[in-house]
């Protein structure tokens, strides 16, 4: 992987389409934008707009049919599978639904976070793994089982789980909408914290106005364009 | 078990822990499993049983030719051959003796249960033709209505076995004449009879009398030591013209044979088909098992995706359910299975048992199932898509 520029992600002329035939409608009309490395900025818009059609396009989960993505320093349109593949590795996916594997405790559904990268002895793992559910206040709640935490507890796990892997990029989709004010306060200064002292950067479709005001930088996408690209006060 | 297996793979054993998770799944998953096992183990014991049983009379007698008429399948199981053969083949001179044998089945009124035994007439001069396993003493068929009894044959108690000495014979009516068997020796029941007995063949010209001395149900032949038992074969059937004959060397005769139940015979092929289906219906658990596994899991499974694990990681963990269910399904069909077969043997008296290589054969084909159903079920995987995760 070539080493990224400043910018993480460059977006040019981004088109986007889903269906065949009569049924193709365009999702993602003519998008251009680029974020910087380390900051933290929020995409916005209604139901429907295409925020997370660009998540995924951005995610490498779906093929870019037209236009330039560059993440990481590389060309996603056309790309290989296992490029994609490899590229996923480099990014931490915070999503709505918790999506943590039943059958894991907390501990090891964070370890899987960072045993994808293959190359980690098992101590390590499970010390970097520990680590990070400590800092997401979850440190008495390591061994439990999905099933027996709250709905704010499985959503810190799938926190830790995306940021234990130290990723360049963080994908989250609503990350704080099952958390109380102060649990969604500190993921924020995590994901902030990260950004100044790693250098990671976070991409994050919320309505939560209490993040917004903490944004580097908001993105508003209307009808798969985007109408305002703001950094607030 | 779980940090074995962790260290096995060297990641987390996703696939132990997915199925451990729901216990009751998971025990009805290895009683599906072990189920299939039982009916590999139970339909593969009878057919060894089978084989044992076939081969046994055989292991009676010593030979290194047998001539038999052609529509004889077994030892026990003859039709008459004309012993003129027998002297035109010892005029072979590679030939240096040759014996007749008689084989009938002779039944044996024991008040409650009649039973039968597979009676053989030999020449009790000749003992050079008998195993030295029969360790009785051949001397004492020389006596009219002489016998040496199977002391494991179905119907005999172990005590009644104990007490038949030359000094203490045991006399039974057969056909209106009384048979004494001075002596035992060890047999078994079988498909075809419940035991075997031995006696002169001038006793079973007696019990049968319709028989004749000059037509025995088939001829043993012994060679000279260092000929090839195959060329002299071959020669003696140029030499004997009576083509529809089977002329075999004895070893020839007895693979023949087995082959012959096993793939001929309806009970050969009911049970052969009985192992085709264990297999099918472990084949079909193990997929069921794990197909529905990985349909309740995709959305993990696209988890994992996203986050850039590859198609080996997926077939990782279907291949370790497979393997898990496979060995957890295997012990405790082994133990079942050997229950029902040593049972099965105490109230046949079949030689059924389990053997280190039926239960090694079945466990490797335990796995190879498994893997197969693995390998299947993987296919639902693809399905994983981690777009649809946002």
């Amino acid at each position: 992987m070539e080493t990224p520029d400043r910018d993480v992600i460059e977006v040019r002329g981004l088109n986007h389409w889903f269906g065949i035939g009569d049924a193709r409608k365009q999702a993602l009309y003519d998008l251009n934008f680029a974020i910087e490395a380390g900051s933290f900025t929020v995409l916005m818009g209604p139901s429907g707009s295409g925020k997370t059609t660009v998540l995924t396009l951005l995610g490498c989960l779906r093929g870019v049919q037209d236009g330039s993505v560059r993440l990481l320093g590389e060309q996603l349109n056309g790309a290989r599978e296992t490029t994609l593949m490899t590229l996923r590795r480099h990014l931490g996916f915070i999503f709505q639904a918790h999506n943590l594997h039943e059958s894991l405790t907390a501990l090891q559904n964070v370890i899987m976070g960072i045993q994808v990268h293959g190359d980690v002895s098992d101590e390590l793992a499970h010390t970097a793994a520990t680590h990070v559910l400590k800092l997401v206040g979850l440190a008495d709640r390591i061994n439990y089982l999905p099933a027996n935490l709250s709905g704010g507890q499985k959503q810190r796990v799938a926190v830790a789980r995306a940021l234990v892997g130290n990723p360049a990029l963080v994908l989250a989709d609503e990350p704080t909408a099952a958390l109380d004010g102060d649990s969604a306060s500190e993921v924020v200064d995590l994901l902030k914290r990260l950004g100044s002292t790693r250098g990671t950067t976070t991409l994050l479709v919320t309505h939560d106005n209490r993040i917004l005001e903490r944004a580097d930088r908001i993105l508003v996408l209307e009808d798969g364009r985007i109408v305002s690209d703001t950094a607030p006060q | 078990m779980s940090r074995l297996l962790q260290r096995l793979f060297g990641r987390l054993p996703i696939g132990w822990l997915q199925l451990t998770h729901n216990r009751t799944r998971f025990a009805a998953a290895i009683a599906g499993v072990a189920f299939a096992n039982v009916l590999v183990f139970v339909q593969l014991g009878i057919m060894n049983s089978m084989a044992v049983a076939t081969l046994r009379p055989y292991e009676f007698f010593r030979a290194d030719i047998i001539i038999s008429a052609a529509d004889a399948n077994a030892i026990a199981d003859g039709g008459n051959v004309a012993r003129q053969w027998m002297l035109q083949a010892l005029a072979n001179p590679d030939v240096i003796e040759g014996m007749g044998l008689f084989v009938a089945n002779v039944p044996w009124d024991r008040g409650q249960t009649d039973i039968s035994l597979t009676t053989f007439g030999i020449d009790p001069f000749k003992q050079d033709f008998i195993s030295p396993k029969i360790t009785a003493d051949l001397n004492l068929l020389q006596v009219n209505d002489a016998a040496i009894l199977d002391r494991l044959a179905r119907g005999i108690t172990r005590d009644e076995a104990v007490a038949i000495r030359p000094q203490t014979p045991l006399s039974f009516e057969t056909d209106g004449r009384t048979i004494k068997a001075y002596n035992t020796f060890s047999g078994g029941g079988g498909f075809g009879g419940d035991g075997y007995m031995l006696v002169s063949d001038q006793t079973f010209l007696s019990l049968f009398p319709a028989r004749s001395s000059a037509a025995p149900d088939h001829i043993l032949l012994r060679t000279r030591p260092g000929t090839s038992v195959d060329e002299v074969s071959e020669h003696l059937r140029g030499q004997i013209s009576d083509s529809s004959l089977r002329i075999r060397s004895y070893a020839d005769a007895m693979a023949e044979d087995l082959r012959y139940q096993q793939t001929r015979r309806p009970t050969g092929v009911i049970f052969g088909f009985g192992v085709f289906i264990g297999i099918l219906v472990g084949l079909i658990i193990i997929y069921q098992v794990l197909s529905t596994d990985v349909a309740d899991h995709l959305r993990e499974y696209a988890t994992f995706k996203a986050m850039g694990y590859g198609s080996r990681f997926f077939l990782g963990i279907v291949f370790e359910e497979a393997l898990v269910l496979g060995v957890f399904g295997f012990i405790p069909g082994l133990i079942v299975g050997t229950t029902i077969l040593t049972v099965m043997a105490k109230v046949t008296t079949l030689p059924l048992s389990m053997t280190l290589a039926m239960a090694a054969s079945v466990f490797v084909g335990t796995i190879a199932v498994s893997s197969l159903s693995g390998a299947i079920a993987t296919r639902r995987v693809a399905a994983a898509d981690p777009a649809d995760l946002f």
